[in-house]
């Protein structure tokens, strides 16, 4: 019986060798993980990843084609040890046994620690990272923004833990994928349509819990992008308290959950009501104290006013009395009490002068015990020391003397 | 006004009026904006319309609210 490649004549070409080959070795392994050390890697322009992965007695050759490195977090570095997944086969045009990955990890999460640091990296370079950028939260949202997958458990628990503290607060869920290979596009696409919708206080980014691979849609540069550029405050909501993305790093605030991040979010009503009747009593407070603290002022001035007038009118009683007693020396009548007389006119005028008397003119001499009434009978007037009238005598016509 | 910005309004009048350096009339002032600020804002807190509803962009830039999104709670 003659068997391909059996004889001279039967000999086969190197494409039929190399394809039967190939569908041995394929046939024989299923897809599968092997491990190894990383060397030669060369991302190649074509987008193909090519490496080999050996140990210490024998090497392999692998090969990552440009699709399938989208599912792999980061390129490895050389010498770090891999578990790949994938298919053995055969590269007929070299003769070459290759290996396809289409999975891979590192010992102790190599590959994610890389990728992420590497991301954070770029971010810290141009300053996304930077604490200051955080923005305050709203205090008072009246509506909240979720971007989260409408079926997953982080929506039911962000909206119930809303509803419990404030009933009042509008809700509004923007879809997005948050996991598989559409979840960067497709929660920048939310992030754009919540920007460009501008109706939102305040947005929770975010899913619940899952693997390292489930999340790592939020370790995306370009949804960290996203978020940093977010008009909107930013609450990011990834996993469970252990979980940090990306997305932790660029929001204004991380909460460790997306029931936390409800909470982040909205206060609860009561407290605000309660903080506000505070405020309010405060004021009120504050201000009746002022207005007593002036009632009293104007008490204690009105207070000191009447001390200082009572004390007033006191000094200057005791003025008017000192003057009195001065002008009681100087008064007229104590003249009169040692036995002088005044003249006065009728109308009670002193008549200081003789000159001032007209012969016949009705006056009155007022004395220490009483007024006496009489008649100018003859008036001589000294010239020296009348006034300045004419110096002469002056006689009455008829009548008699006092 | 917001209920926000009222807020802050009422704490920035009740910081005034805890000092002392205010006059009488000032301070009267300041109690007559507080309780209308006061009443603003507890009339926005009064006001509950919340919803859970979901955005949906018919076209580029043509929002609606779509009430009723997949609310479990």
């Amino acid at each position: 019986m003659k068997a391909p490649g059996g004889s001279p004549e039967e000999a086969l070409t190197i494409a039929e060798l190399t394809n039967a080959a190939k569908e041995v070795l394929e046939g024989a392994f299923p897809p599968i993980w092997i491990k190894g050390e990383v060397s030669n890697f060369t991302a190649h322009r074509n987008g193909h990843w090519y490496f080999s992965l050996r140990d210490a007695t024998a090497q392999l050759s692998c090969v990552v084609w440009s699709r399938d490195t989208k599912r792999i977090p980061a390129p490895p570095d050389e010498g770090m040890q891999v578990m790949a997944h994938g298919q053995i086969s055969v590269y007929a045009a070299r003769g070459q046994m290759q290996f396809m990955v289409r999975a891979m990890e590192a010992e102790g999460e190599g590959l994610w620690r890389k990728a992420f640091e590497k991301t954070k990296a770029a971010l810290e370079k141009d300053g996304l990272l930077d604490p200051a950028r955080k923005r305050p939260l709203p205090r008072f949202p009246k509506r909240v923004a979720v971007i989260t997958s409408p079926d997953g458990a982080a929506l039911h628990d962000i909206i119930s833990v809303i509803r419990r503290r404030n009933a009042g607060v509008e809700i509004i869920v923007i879809a997005a994928a948050v996991q598989g290979e559409t979840a960067p596009d497709s929660l920048i696409a939310a992030i754009d349509r919540l920007g460009r919708w501008g109706g939102a206080d305040v947005v929770i980014i975010g899913r619940g819990g899952g693997s390292r691979e489930d999340l790592w849609a939020f370790n995306d540069e370009r949804v960290a992008r996203a978020i940093a550029a977010s008009a909107v405050p930013t609450i990011s909501a990834v996993g469970h308290e252990v979980d940090y993305t990306i997305a932790d790093f660029v929001a204004d605030f991380r909460a460790a959950t997306p029931s936390a991040a409800a909470e982040a979010a909205v206060p609860v009503l009561a407290e605000l009501i309660a903080g506000i009747r505070a405020i309010g009593e405060g004021i009120q407070s504050a201000t009746e104290m002022r207005v007593r603290d002036a009632g009293h002022t104007l008490r204690q001035l009105s207070r000191d006013l009447a001390v200082r007038s009572l004390r007033t009118v006191e000094r200057r009683r005791a003025r008017v009395q000192e003057l009195a007693a001065r002008l009681e020396t100087l008064s007229p009548l104590a003249t009169l009490a040692r036995g002088y007389a005044v003249a006065l006119n009728e109308k009670g005028g002193a008549l200081p002068s003789a000159a001032l008397i007209k012969p016949g003119m009705h006056f009155a001499l007022e004395m220490r015990d009483g007024r006496v009434h009489a008649t100018a009978d003859d008036v001589i007037v000294r010239a020296d020391q009348g006034p300045k009238t004419d110096v002469r005598k002056q006689r009455r016509p008829s009548t008699g003397a006092v | 006004m917001t209920f926000e910005q009222n807020l802050e309004r009422l704490e920035q009048i009740a910081a005034s009026l805890d000092r002392d350096d205010l006059s009488l009339e000032q301070a009267l002032t300041l109690f007559e904006e507080g309780i209308a600020k006061l009443k603003a804002a507890s009339a926005e807190l009064a006001k509950a319309e919340g919803r859970v509803a979901k955005l949906v962009e018919k076209a580029e830039g043509v929002f609606e609210i779509v009430e009723g999104a997949d609310d479990r709670g």
